[in-house]
């Protein structure tokens, strides 16, 4: 083995190359500017399409054979239908079946829905996975069982890859709740309607070729055109593309949890003592119960004084659309659906509309939203003494979770993680992560349910609660705390193989992950 | 004695806990089989523990399987100690630092609006217990206990006493019934505790045992700081002797009512409108004044419903309450916003509070607001509903520089 590794600019020891690819290691934030033009896929001609406009294919088998399907391709799917996607497995079952090999599979994201792509893994359709890796997937990739090295991207990442050409798209395989024969799709709409399919950009505009399955064919024009037919090769109509009560993901209850509402309640409590809630504000929360509790909190604030955010931004839910009917909040930007009150209020309000990553999370374009972001809630595994924080790995090493949006939405004004000080006997607190996906000088305040830490850099915000009830500590005052609780854990041990890569927003290599040792549990 | 023993808990939703099962042997040292969701990190520690307090127990030969759901060291410590005293008799006790922070006493007439139950053998809810800020919390041996748990439970709330931090809440425990609860105390007065919760309390005598054991607890360990008593009203007998009871110490602190065995007691159904308790209720804020006592009020026992516990808080105040038990931490919120004065009885305690400080101001002895009189207990009162108000937020500590009225 002949690879290199060198320290990036986070102090990370990284490869100089990945799955035979070199590798920019990581630069430092807004360091690296690429030159050069964007990736452009082929000219294509109307001559080789229907005129009368009808691209449907009888099959998902015979639309993969007529775009090309050879082994080493690149194939993409999305994550609108969350945990409710069947065309994703259906993929690769196909491209198993055809004895296609050494595909590397392309997702905006995966969900425990998609364990089965572990057989596609083994049988050596797939090479590797450059998406997320989440549960059963991420822990087959730590055991150092896929082939190739994972990549995780962020979602604003996963776009500028494309467009920088970083990735080229072979074939990608939208899932469209509607669809009309052209190709002209949207997601409001059917029995597997999800809301917007925003994280489908990068791959019409970029991938070579693009096929549609749909289980909502209606006649032309599908209307609004969420996806442009024109970029479209074939439509295959299929019974279900999901499963309806799986697409709403479950995440969007509230938590009931007195530990987790506690830890809302006094995050929303730190950002009105540090004067961020005002009239024409904006912010973006997860859909995690945490998170959702923390909008609602903002409601009640906004409620009580009468006065209105401009707009939320992230992903959508009742709560959000509650806050918009309302009248609390001008607009949301809707860049993933995850209830169907969401569904509703974005076919109906023009007020709610559809986001694609581009706006929102693009570090290569000009300019992109979340810098806008007064409050950006995030979540995270772990985070350090110095701020830093991990998504992906668990404390005991095991890569289980993606990116998503969390490097793309570091960008925004505030950032605060809400997170208890430990999870079972583990504390969050780390002197140093597992995993580095987010370095420090982004990361503004860590709430826990034992106090509020925060960065030194943000005087401004120290400043703002000094005189405050709120129970501000230092970082390491939260850590010897969190330890003095559940004792100092043993760090986790690791094999020397990288299992999978991080990728910054700007496309360097900000950390690796390296295969887990496993342990023999008795002695 | 049997030559296994097994302690804690393991299941589905089962978290912060572990199961541990000792196996005596004759030959072989100590084994020890750890499964735990925390493994990576933290088998070391857990495997030094077990060996530390086999060592401790003197046991030198025994299988040991531990299947761990994230316990924390002080429940892994009452674990394994708990199914040691299921393999062998054993007077030793393994005890774990007592934390700093856990030093604090409490005052006979400190505030007791909201104290929060706890399961004496569920360590996850105890472990943030604390940063819910209620008055007091419970740790409860008696009904929050299965029969055949209550040894284990002991030794796990004996540990937490030692060391969870409950962040300045009196620390509370409710003892099995009288004589059964008499030696729960063991496990809890030399690990200071600061009130001793009494249940199903009928007469004088239970009371007065329980004071005896105390002091003879604290005679044997060298205690010197107080442990207070409430007793726990639920049967009608109770109800009838509650006067009797709530005198029967000077450690009694307060006097507590539980509805639901009383209505149980009494044959009668609990409604809405709460009729069949008025007696009751309204017996123990009697007797317990009379007592010079606080009385405080049974639990509510919908937590999903906090309307209705604002309606019930709001009921409860009227009729002379000072408090109640809480067995969501949701509940603390609203239980002390409205068991607060509100703004009228603020008004009139910053009359009398101003009207005693100008007529101290003056050197006067008497005190008199317009042409009333003001006697002692009417400013002391007047001074606790504002001591109230300020922990409600409803008034601010400097009420007086600020504005002076």
């Amino acid at each position: 083995m002949g690879t290199e590794f060198v320290r990036n600019a986070a102090g990370r020891i990284v490869p100089t190359e990945i799955n035979g690819k070199e590798i920019i290691p990581f630069k430092g934030i807004g360091k690296h500017i690429p030159d050069g033009r964007k990736y452009g896929p082929p000219i294509h001609s109307s001559v080789h399409y229907p005129p009368d406009g009808n691209k449907v294919v009888p099959s998902l088998k015979e639309a993969m054979i007529q775009c090309g399907l050879r082994d080493g391709m690149t194939i993409s799917s999305h994550h609108h239908l969350r945990n409710g996607d069947l065309i994703s497995n259906e993929i690769f079952r196909i491209a198993s079946e055809l004895g296609i090999k050494d595909l590397v599979w392309f997702p905006s994201a995966s969900f425990p829905c998609h364990e089965p792509i572990i057989e596609y893994l083994k049988d050596g359709t797939i090479d590797h996975i450059e998406g997320s890796m989440n549960g059963p997937l991420g822990r087959f990739t730590s055991q150092g069982k896929m082939k190739g090295t994972g990549v995780l991207r962020s979602h604003g990442g996963r776009y500028q890859a494309v467009q920088d050409g970083e990735v080229q798209i072979d074939i990608a395989i939208i899932a469209a709740p509607t669809s009309d024969p052209f190709g002209n799709a949207n997601g409001l709409y059917g029995p597997s309607a999800c809301g917007g399919l925003g994280y489908a950009l990068a791959d019409y505009q970029y991938a070579h070729r693009i096929i549609i399955v749909t289980d909502n064919l209606v006649r032309f024009p599908c209307l609004p055109m969420q996806i442009v037919g024109n970029y479209v090769d074939c439509v295959v109509a299929v019974d279900k593309i999901g499963i309806p009560e799986k697409i709403v993901s479950g995440t969007t209850r509230i938590t009931t949890s007195p530990d987790r509402l506690f830890l809302a309640e006094l995050t929303a409590g730190f950002c009105d003592e540090a004067g961020l809630i005002h009239d024409g504000f904006s912010f973006q929360t997860g859909a995690g119960g945490t998170s959702l509790a923390i909008g609602t909190y903002f409601h009640k604030i906004l409620k009580e004084r009468g006065i209105k955010a401009r707009f939320a931004s992230g992903g959508s839910t009742q709560y959000i659309v509650k806050m918009l009917e309302d009248g609390c909040l001008d607009y949301i930007l809707d860049a993933q659906t995850f209830d169907l009150d969401s569904v509703r209020s974005m076919r109906e309000n023009p007020n709610h509309t559809d986001l694609s990553i581009f706006n929102c999370y693009d570090y290569h374009g000009k300019g992109n939203f979340t810098t806008m972001m007064d409050v950006v809630i995030l979540g995270a595994t772990e985070v350090d003494v110095n701020f830093n924080g991990n998504v992906v790995t668990h404390s005991d090493g095991y890569l289980l979770h993606g990116i998503g949006g969390w490097q793309n939405a570091l960008f925004g004004r505030n950032v605060i993680i809400p997170i208890p000080l430990f999870r079972d006997r583990i504390p969050v607190i780390r002197d140093e992560v597992t995993t580095l996906c987010g370095p420090g000088e982004l990361i503004d305040v860590i709430v826990t349910e034992r106090g509020i830490a925060i960065n030194p850099l943000r005087t401004d915000l120290i400043e703002k609660v000094k005189d405050s009830d709120l129970p501000i500590k230092t970082i390491r005052e939260l850590k010897e705390e969190a330890e003095k609780i559940c004792g100092k854990p043993s760090p986790p041990e690791f094999e020397e193989k990288t299992i999978a890569a991080i990728k910054w927003v700007d496309g360097t290599v900000i950390d690796i992950v390296r295969q887990i040792r496993e342990q023999v549990s008795s002695k | 004695m049997e030559t296994t023993g097994t302690a804690g808990n393991k299941g589905k939703g089962v978290r912060s806990d572990c199961i541990v099962t000792i196996e005596l042997a004759q030959t072989g040292g100590i084994e020890i089989e750890l499964n735990s969701k925390v493994g990576k990190l933290y088998s070391d520690h857990i495997l030094g523990l077990c060996k530390e307090e086999m060592a401790f127990f003197e046991i030198e030969n025994a299988r040991v399987r531990i299947e761990d759901s994230g316990a924390l060291h002080f429940v892994l410590a009452a674990r394994i100690e708990a199914a040691v005293k299921e393999c062998i008799d054993t007077q030793k006790e393994y005890l774990l630092e007592m934390i700093p922070d856990n030093l604090y006493q409490t005052a006979k007439d400190r505030y007791r609006r909201s104290r929060l139950y706890l399961p004496g053998n569920t360590p996850s809810f105890m472990i943030n217990a604390g940063i819910h800020r209620s008055d007091g919390i419970i740790l409860d041996l008696e009904d929050a206990v299965a029969p055949a748990k209550k040894h284990e439970a002991r030794l796990l709330v004996r540990n937490a006493l030692r060391q969870v931090n409950f962040y300045g809440a009196e620390r509370m425990v409710r003892i099995n019934q009288v004589p059964m609860g008499l030696e729960d105390l063991h496990y809890v007065i030399p690990h200071n505790v600061n009130v001793i919760l009494v249940p199903k309390c009928e007469s004088a005598d239970e009371i007065i045992k329980v004071e005896q054991e105390i002091a003879k607890i604290s005679r044997e360990k060298g205690i010197e700081s107080p442990v207070y008593i409430m007793p726990i009203i639920e049967s009608a007998l109770g109800v009838i002797k509650a006067f009797e009871i709530a005198i029967s110490s000077p450690n009694v602190v307060a006097l507590a009512i539980g509805l639901e065995d009383y209505t149980a007691d009494l044959g009668a159904q609990r409604t809405r409108e709460g009729h069949e308790t008025f007696f009751a209720r309204s017996q123990i804020v009697n007797a317990a004044r009379a007592a010079g006592i606080q009385p405080i009020d049974s639990v509510f026992s919908d937590v999903s419903d906090m309307e209705a516990l604002k309606e019930n808080v709001l009921e409860s105040k009227s009729l002379g309450f000072d408090g109640m038990g809480c067995i969501h931490p949701r509940q603390i919120e609203v239980i002390h916003k409205y068991y607060a004065p509100d703004d009228l009885e603020i008004t009139r305690a910053k009359n009398i509070m101003n009207a005693f400080h100008e007529a101290a101001d003056k050197g006067l002895g008497v005190v008199s607001l317009g042409s009333k009189m003001i006697d002692p207990p009417v400013v002391k009162r007047a001074q606790r509903t504002i001591d109230l108000a300020i922990k409600a937020g409803k008034c601010s500590v400097d009420w007086r520089d600020k504005h002076g009225n």
